[in-house]
Order: C-alpha cells, then sequence, then structure tokens
C-alpha cells in the first residue's frame, strides 16, 4: 500500500472471510498523507491545505456576516457569534488575564479558538473526514505565534534582566537550589512548552482521526457472513466517536487557547 | 504490514511531528487572515455596537429610575395632600357640630324666654282683665242693688256709708260662698 492509494482509506472488495487474500487494512501513519490534488511550480497543494483555506473561508464568512453590519437589536446569526465571542472574551481571556490587561490579546485569542475549532470539526463533516489540526504543521503554526507574543510580551514587560528572571523563575529566597530552579523552569517554559502546546492539539485530532478511521473501516471489513453482528457494533462505535470528536475537538480548541491565555497571563505578571 | 508503512514512512521522512514547509505556509496564510479580519474589522465593530447596546440599556435604566423617582415624589405629594384633606375635613365637621348645638341651645334659651314673657304678659293682662271687671262688676251690681233696695223700701238709701259697708259686706258674703262652694 503506498501513499498514492491513501485518498481512499480501503478497497471495496476487502471485507472479512472473502477469502481474496485480503487483510484488515488498518489506519496508520499513511492515513494522514494525501497525494497532491494539483501542483503549481512544484508546490504540491493537498486536500489539508484546501480545508485549511475552507477554515479561513467559513470563520471570515460566517463572522463577516454576523459582525460585518452589526446591529443594537442583533439577528439570531449575530446573537449565535456574540455567545460564542463571549465565552472566548469573557469565559477565557478575561478569566485568565483580567479585562484590562487582556483586552489587548482578545483579537489573537477569539481568532485561534475558532479557527482551530473548524480545522478540528472537519473530522466529522462528511466527505471532508479530515481534521486539519492532526497534521502537525497547523498546530505548530499556531502555537509558534502564541510562543513569539508571550515571550516578546516577558521582554518588553520586564526588561531584558527582568525577562529572563521571569521566564527562570529566578527566585533568590531558594538559597542554592534557585540555580537547578531556574534551569528546570527556562527548560519547561522556553523550550517544552511550546512543542507541548502544539503536540496536545495535534495527538489528540490524530489519535481521534485514527480511532474514527478504525471503526469505519471496520464497520465495512466486518460486513461478511457470520460476523455482521460485529460489525453492527463497529458502526455504533464509529458514531459514539463522532459524538466524543465532537467534544474533543470543543475542548481542545478551548485548552489550546486557555493555555496560550495562561502563558500570556504569566508573562505580564510580575516576577516573584 | 505496520513495519511496512514505518518503513514507508521513513522513506518519504514524513515522521507526524516533522512539519511539512509548505503546509506551515498554508496554515500561516490560514490563520493571517482570519486574524487580520477579526482584529481590524470584525471585532471592533461588534464591539462598537456591544457598547452602543450596553448604553441604550444602562441609558433606559436609568430612565426608568428617574420615572420611578418622580412618581415616587408625587405619590408622596398625593398622600400628603390627601393627609392634609382628611384633617380639615374632620376639623369642619367639628366645628358644624359645635356650631349646630350652640345654635339649638340659643334657640331652646330663646325659646324658653319668649314663652316665659308670653305667659308673664298673659298673666298681667288677665290679672288687669279681672281687676278691672271686677271693679267695673262691683260698682255696677252696688248700684243696680241700691235701686232696687231703693224702689223696694221707698226709704232713701243715699246715706252713702251705711249704703256702701252693706252692699261690701253682701259681696264678701257672696264671694265666701264661692269660695266655699268651688
Amino acid at each position: 500500500m503506498s501513499a498514492e492509494q491513501t485518498q481512499l482509506a480501503f478497497g471495496w472488495e476487502c471485507r472479512i472471510l472473502a477469502d481474496n487474500g485480503c487483510a484488515f487494512p488498518a489506519p496508520g501513519l499513511h492515513s494522514f498523507l494525501f497525494k497532491p490534488m494539483f501542483t503549481i511550480g512544484g508546490f504540491e497543494f493537498n486536500k489539508v491545505m484546501m480545508l485549511a483555506l475552507l477554515t479561513t473561508l467559513i470563520v471570515v464568512t460566517v463572522f463577516t456576516l454576523a459582525f460585518g453590519k452589526a446591529k443594537v437589536v442583533p439577528g439570531k446569526l449575530q446573537l449565535a457569534a456574540e455567545a460564542g465571542y463571549d465565552f472566548v472574551r469573557r469565559g477565557i481571556v478575561y478569566e485568565t488575564m483580567g479585562k484590562k490587561e487582556g483586552e489587548k490579546y482578545v483579537p489573537l485569542m477569539v481568532s485561534l479558538f475558532f479557527f482551530i475549532w473548524i480545522m478540528n470539526i472537519w473530522s466529522v463533516i462528511p466527505l471532508m473526514q479530515f481534521p486539519v489540526s492532526s497534521v502537525i504543521a497547523y498546530p505548530a503554526v499556531l502555537a509558534a505565534i502564541v510562543y513569539v507574543t508571550w515571550v516578546s510580551v516577558t521582554f518588553k514587560r520586564h526588561g531584558f534582566v527582568g525577562g529572563w528572571k521571569n521566564v527562570t523563575g529566578y527566585d533568590n529566597s531558594l538559597g542554592p537550589i534557585k540555580w537547578l530552579v531556574s534551569f528546570i523552569e527556562l527548560f519547561s517554559n522556553l523550550l517544552v512548552r511550546p512543542f507541548t502546546h502544539a503536540v496536545r492539539l495535534f495527538a489528540n485530532m490524530f489519535a481521534g482521526h485514527l480511532m474514527l478511521v478504525m471503526f469505519t473501516v471496520a464497520s465495512w471489513y466486518l460486513l461478511n457472513s457470520w460476523l455482521i453482528p460485529a460489525a453492527g457494533v463497529s458502526f455504533v462505535m464509529t458514531m459514539v466517536m463522532i459524538l466524543f470528536e465532537l467534544f474533543v475537538q470543543a475542548v481542545q480548541a478551548y485548552v489550546f487557547v486557555l493555555l496560550a491565555c495562561s502563558y500570556l497571563q504569566g508573562a505580564l505578571a510580575e516576577h516573584h | 504490514m505496520i513495519a511496512n508503512l514505518v518503513q514507508l514512512a521513513a522513506e518519504e521522512e514524513q515522521s507526524p511531528l516533522v512539519p511539512p514547509g509548505p503546509e506551515l505556509l498554508v496554515g500561516t496564510i490560514a490563520f493571517a487572515i482570519v486574524f487580520f479580519v477579526f482584529w481590524k474589522k470584525l471585532l471592533p465593530n461588534i464591539n462598537k455596537v456591544l457598547e452602543q447596546r450596553r448604553e441604550a440599556i444602562e441609558g433606559g435604566i436609568e430612565k426608568a429610575e428617574a420615572a420611578q423617582t418622580e412618581a415616587q415624589s408625587v405619590l408622596e405629594q398625593y398622600k400628603a395632600q390627601l393627609a392634609e384633606a382628611r384633617h380639615e375635613a374632620a376639623r369642619l365637621r367639628q366645628e358644624a357640630q359645635e356650631q349646630g348645638a350652640q345654635l339649638i341651645a340659643e334657640m331652646r334659651a330663646e325659646g324658653q324666654r319668649q314663652r316665659e314673657e308670653i305667659i308673664a304678659a298673659g298673666h298681667t293682662q288677665i290679672e288687669a282683665d279681672k281687676k278691672q271687671a271686677s271693679q267695673a262688676l262691683r260698682q255696677d251690681v252696688g248700684k243696680l242693688a241700691t235701686d232696687l233696695a231703693g224702689k223696694l223700701v221707698g226709704e232713701s238709701l243715699e246715706d252713702h256709708a251705711r249704703q256702701s259697708r252693706t252692699i261690701d259686706r253682701f259681696l264678701d258674703d257672696l264671694e265666701a260662698k264661692a269660695e266655699a262652694t268651688r
């Protein structure tokens, strides 16, 4: 099985007990590789890129329809969009950073939340069925943006020395172990943090997609002979996983933004 | 099979944790568009509207509060006026009652006085009339009796002294008899 065949995750003829020597086409890394849809000057444009751009299109379109000509007495769409906006602004940004400090970062957090959420939702949209954030590049870009933001804010707010003290949690009252603490903090904050921030989102979506593909493929693969009830179980599991994924998609968008806010809050806070 | 896939992945240098360049670019562009539209256009837009709404609601609340305060003061005023009016009415009623009682007492006294006057006048009149009648009667009876006696006896009874004494005695006898029979 080569990467070129992964447009369709399995062959139609491939069934259990079919006696054509076909094993279960388990999903794997190949499920996340797509052959290019077209190529412009060596730039290979694939399905995931299309979905990423569709995400942008959808978020911008929906919110332009909702907020483009916003009214004091809102329509249904504006009301719903306001609820989402308010959730991020009040429920995440103000909660972590406070209204005064947080206001400036509301646009970043709101766009992060809805961009990530729609990227995740592609996972369960028929025909698309692929979460954009399960390709590490997309979470990595967003985590990098957050990383650059909070690191620059740290040094802008506290100056060069103060910035380093903030990042390392340097504290004289700790005595000689302060060097050890500072080293761990430095390692954890500057090196591990952006990596975990991106991978947390990526891995959740990656695993979710694997599960969905696994149960979907199994539902078809088992649909033969006396194993048909097992196919039914697998199909029910597919439905359950779709519902669960819908939940996870929203939660992961929320967690990503919440962490971004908490990093920024730490950058803005006075070092102790 | 799985080993195959891992090998394949390794061959194509597609570890899932190593981001491919083109996708980083697309991701950056896709997010940048969303961010700038939100930052420059949509969020300022909705914030303005939310602010307007907040002001409209707060303005409404202020207006309602003012109206309530006014209503309260008017109510107080009315209550005060009503109490005053009640007080006034009670005072007037009291006054009227007092005046009425006084009037009745005055009229009663006046009536009493008039009645007594009329009775007294009547008594005086009766007394005078009685006296006059008795006087006239006495003279007339005396004269008539004398004349009659003179005619009968034929002798002059002109002797005034005797005559008068006799008549009086007679009359007194009469009166005494009348008293006794009454």
